[in-house]
């Protein structure tokens, strides 16, 4: 890895004016921007520790919202969030291994979007606000393909907020070599209506199940989603399986997620 | 060049890095503590595993800057104060939960980490917390049989002798 300076504000007003400096980029967790730092696919010029700002950092739950800080780690949401939203809670707690969800943000993970990751399915899921240190985003305008988010250069992710759903589950398909997903579902019922996100499955990265979220706002069972099938158009097609296969996970991973949620 | 100061293995610890500087790199490097290994470089093995203010992390994987004003824990700081094996390294060498030792040291603090979460667990979650310690040698049997029997659990019923 190329070197570069090293700095860690603690503030985001101090956060923000560092990520101003030429070449500079946030730092999480480091558990994808190291690795990839180690491949000299990137060379910040400049580091900006993140995990240094305690407003950035925490769980609360109020007014039926839960709000999380942008450089909580995965472990802090598995145990913090058990009891207010156990969807969550229980996805965080399958993310990775314990080290990674030790060190892992859940602003790295959505500032990355990377197109088999956990975290971009419950922030589309539940129809998150996302946060930053200039404005608000609305998920469904954030996520914008593999890799892509509507995030500006410089901006960070201070926090996310998502509205509790009455009842939610994430099921995920794990790729046994990455422990990503090779599909990953969240479902997620509220009084007006149900929402379904799908990660892992697409060329176009996370995206809502709309089929799916219309027969079960009508009826939130397993078996209201029996007719309905994915196009394999678009669905990823690699190593690890056909797009013809994941398109097939979708329903299985839809259905479990409805039959599990809590 | 920036100075870190830390905590190892109870004692003060200081150096000059680079922010490039890997924390496995100064316990290795500038400490000379290599019990600490680095398989793969990549956060995938867990052979750098060493706790930091309490937690399992992967040292590999986070920068020494990082871990300035830490408590850093390390294998060679898991021996009983009078110098023996604690429970945990007593029971890899009483059940041969290693071969070439590589994955030791990792899998040494992954499961000292589980063990102060969750004391008794079972052999499933065991092996569900050792995802990311990964062993070429042992097919991890006697792994998991180790962290059972550290755990003060009877690991006759789990156990291919
Ligand atoms: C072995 C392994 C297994 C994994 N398994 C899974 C899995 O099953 N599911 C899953 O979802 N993920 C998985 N991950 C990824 C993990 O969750 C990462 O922690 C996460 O994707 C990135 O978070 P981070 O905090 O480490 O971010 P970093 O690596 O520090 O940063 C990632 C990117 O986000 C930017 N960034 C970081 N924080 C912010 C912020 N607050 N605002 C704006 N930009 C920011 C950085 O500049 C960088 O571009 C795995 C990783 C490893 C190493
Ligand atoms: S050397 Fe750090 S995880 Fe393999
Ligand atoms: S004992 Fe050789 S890698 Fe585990």
């Amino acid at each position: 890895m190329y070197n570069f300076e090293f700095v860690q504000p603690g503030s985001v007003a101090d956060a923000a004016s560092a990520m101003a400096g030429e070449d500079a980029q946030a730092l999480g967790g480091g558990q994808t921007l190291l690795p990839t730092m180690k491949q000299r696919l990137a060379s910040p010029a400049t580091l900006v520790s993140l995990t240094g700002i305690a407003d950035m950092k925490g769980v609360s739950a109020a007014d039926g919202v839960l709000t999380i800080g942008g450089a909580t780690t995965h472990a802090t949401v598995a145990s913090e969030a058990a009891g207010s939203f156990p969807g969550l809670a229980g996805l965080a707690s399958h993310i990775g291994d314990p080290a990674v969800r030790n060190r892992g943000t859940i602003g790295g993970s959505l500032a990355n979007n990377d197109p088999a990751a956990c975290y971009p399915a419950a922030a589309l899921g539940t129809g998150a606000t996302i946060v930053t240190n200039t404005r608000e985003i609305a998920a469904d305008d954030y996520f914008q393909g593999m890799f892509s988010t509507a995030l500006d250069e410089g901006e960070i992710i201070t926090s996310v907020r998502l509205p509790i759903p009455q009842a939610s589950n994430y099921q995920k398909f794990v790729q046994p070599a990455s422990r990503f997903a090779l599909v990953g579902v969240f479902v997620a019922k509220y009084a007006d209506g149900v929402r379904v996100a799908v990660t892992g499955a697409s060329e176009e990265g996370v995206h809502r199940w709309t089929a799916a979220e219309e027969a079960l706002s009508a009826n939130f069972s397993a078996s209201a989603i029996e007719g309905l099938s994915v196009a394999a158009d678009g669905m990823i097609n690699d190593l690890h399986g056909t797009g013809a296969y994941r398109a097939h996970l979708v329903g299985v991973m839809t259905k479990r997620a409805v039959a599990a949620a809590s | 060049m920036a100075k870190v100061n830390m905590t190892v293995n109870g004692s003060p610890a200081s150096g000059d890095v680079e922010g490039r500087t890997l924390l496995a790199s100064f316990l290795r490097d500038q400490l000379h503590l290599t019990g600490t290994h680095v398989g793969c470089d990549t956060s995938q093995c867990g052979a750098c595993v060493v706790h930091v203010n309490g937690e399992a992390v992967k040292s590999c994987t986070m920068l020494a800057a990082e871990a300035d004003g830490a408590e850093v824990t390390t294998v060679e700081g898991m021996a009983n104060a009078d110098g023996s094996l604690n429970v945990i390294q007593q029971a890899f060498q009483d059940h041969h939960g290693l071969q070439c030792g590589f994955c030791t040291p990792g899998m040494v603090m992954s499961a000292a980490a589980l063990l102060k979460e969750n004391p008794k667990p079972t052999e499933a979650e065991v092996r569900t917390y050792l995802e990311g310690n990964i062993c070429r040698c042992t097919g991890y049997h006697n792994i998991v049989k180790a962290i059972m029997a550290a755990s003060g659990q009877d690991v006759g019923a789990i156990a291919a002798e």
